[in-house]
């Protein structure tokens, strides 16, 4: 009998423990997967959570309830992955071994990373959105905010879903203006990259859209330390920010026991070096790696562990057989952005092309525009929690192209930022 | 594509300034684009681009937290003492290879 150990039972994790259940012979394969934590949350509805749009109980589900029969679900923390034995240790001291083993342990946003943002101000002043906690504590705080500085800062260049941090400046806007105090309320967008966003046509579209909204972009800011005495955030290179109320993406880390396993890379964030292509990590042929905690050059996003699952169980099944990994990732990433106000852009774009502008072709559900605010894209946004929970998950086919397609997209020597913001 | 006379050679750059081929460079080179950005190179600096020139070769996704983790220089800080105003883009442009492009 052998044995694939999946660590991880996120949306990366659960999808691959339903691919490989309906594909693995349960004479010949028995499967394990290891979580920490019994609740599934659904991850983009964190974003609605501050401005009361979402119940918290909405976003949280049992994990238990997605996962297959024929998988034993061990909640545990990981200790330690020893490759050269195969073997993983849990917390509470049970040993593992594995045939093969696929990680999907994600990231986690940590703030004691930062100098001064776990402090004193931490669910006072400062608040982080990426968790259940820190979106249901901003909640209760903008119910009674009675306005001032808004500093939306990232703390590092690589976050997970980074489109977030605009929707929620975008959202801020709506919120605040339908309350009638967005007068009262100065909404200041820091970010390490250049602009709004990391790749130039959006960035432009986008950056464009913040100033139609007066919201602030300040770029290359690189924080260093929250002063918690003065509330104000610095950066390496002196320049300040004073804040009143500091909306947080704190620097994003890969599970612990990545760096207790020595399997991660230079930059200390405990991500894992990964084949860019075939998702193998790169130091062990047995070990393959999905999702955020990867440290492929794309967007960490459900959207992006979605099409990584279609390649990955069939490069893995490749693997099983002793056949050559020839699927191929190509950095697919697909997201939605809230825009505010009941309407939303939408990009798709992979690891040689940028998003652009033009139509998005998905079979039975028809056009959506990329790079451009609809109310259509909104409620595109919004059926993907249906199409999350009852069909993503169980790793149905969703009929969107795994790998990235040039259909309706504007080449980029004719894209015009310009045009594509209004 | 912008061409510019640098240490006595022709050099190709792009429209930001960045060599398009990173052949082109030597450490004269470095000095001149140096002395634009108003960097006197140490030995300090030297460090800092032949480990950017080095991983650049190895394809590396450069990054800010990189270098300052690297043992090149002790913090980041340092690395924005050494290359101020935006310490990754300026020092790629003085060790001559291309501006490091976020991925995400």
């Amino acid at each position: 009998m052998n044995h694939l150990l999946i660590l991880g039972a996120g949306t990366a994790g659960t999808m691959m423990a339903n691919k490989l259940r309906a594909k693995l012979d349960e004479a010949e394969w028995e499967m394990t997967i290891v979580d920490k934590e019994k609740a599934h949350y659904y991850q983009p509805g964190f974003l609605f959570i501050p401005f009361g749009i979402y119940d918290p109980e909405r976003v949280t589900r049992p994990k238990a309830d997605y996962l297959p029969d024929g998988v034993r679900t061990l909640w545990a923390e990981v200790e330690k992955v020893t490759p050269e034995e195969r073997t993983v240790r849990l917390a509470d001291g049970r040993e593992l071994s594995y045939d093969l083993l696929i990680i999907a342990t994600g990231v986690t946003p940590d703030p004691e990373e930062t100098p001064g943002l776990h402090g004193a101000l931490w669910y006072e002043d400062a608040f982080d959105f990426y968790t259940y906690e820190g979106a249901t504590r901003l909640a209760d705080k903008l119910d009674t905010w009675k306005g001032g500085r808004l500093v939306i800062n990232m703390s590092e260049p690589t976050i997970k879903c980074p489109v977030a941090p605009l929707e929620f400046a975008f959202l801020a806007d709506t919120y605040f203006t339908e309350k009638g105090m967005r007068d009262d309320v100065e909404i200041v967008f820091t970010t390490p990259h250049e602009g709004a966003f990391t790749k130039p046509i959006a960035s432009k579209a986008l950056s464009s859209l913040m100033e139609k909204k007066g919201i602030e972009v300040v770029p290359d800011f690189y924080l260093m330390e929250v002063d918690e005495d003065e509330k104000v955030l610095r950066t390496y290179d002196g320049k300040e920010e004073p804040f009143d109320l500091l909306v947080s993406i704190p620097t994003n880390k890969g599970a612990d026991y990545v760096a207790e396993s020595d399997m991660g890379d230079v930059e200390d964030l405990n991500f894992i070096p990964t084949d860019n292509h075939t998702l193998q990590a790169e130091h062990y042929d047995d070990i393959f790696v999905i999702g955020d905690t990867t440290n492929v050059p794309t967007s960490k996003a459900g959207s992006v562990a979605h099409f990584e699952a279609e390649i990955l169980e069939e490069n893995v099944l490749s693997y099983i057989n002793g056949e050559p990994l020839t699927a191929s990732f190509d950095g697919h990433a697909n997201c939605f952005i809230e825009t505010g106000f009941g309407k939303a852009t939408l990009i798709d774009f992979n690891y040689d092309t940028q998003p652009l502008p033009g139509k998005f072709p998905i079979p039975g559900l028809g056009p959506m525009s990329l790079l451009k605010e609809t109310r259509l894209n909104h409620y595109g946004k919004l059926a993907f929690e249906w199409v999350y929970w009852h069909m993503l998950l169980q790793g149905r086919h969703i009929p969107v192209p795994t790998h990235m397609s040039m259909m309706g997209k504007v080449p980029e020597e004719e894209a015009d930022p310009e045009l594509v913001a209004a | 594509m912008p061409q510019v006379g640098i240490a006595g050679e022709t050099i190709d750059v792009n429209e930001e300034g960045y060599l398009t081929n990173s052949e082109e460079w030597t450490p004269d080179v470095a000095r001149e684009i140096a002395k634009v950005e108003g960097i006197e190179l140490t030995d300090k600096h030297w460090d800092v681009l032949e480990y950017l020139r080095e991983q650049h070769a190895e394809g590396a996704k450069l990054t800010i937290r990189r270098v300052g983790k690297s043992d090149v220089v002790d913090s980041v800080k340092e690395f924005y003492d050494l290359f101020p105003d935006g310490p990754l883009k300026k020092a790629s442009k003085i060790a001559g290879i291309p501006k490091p492009a976020s991925c995400v």
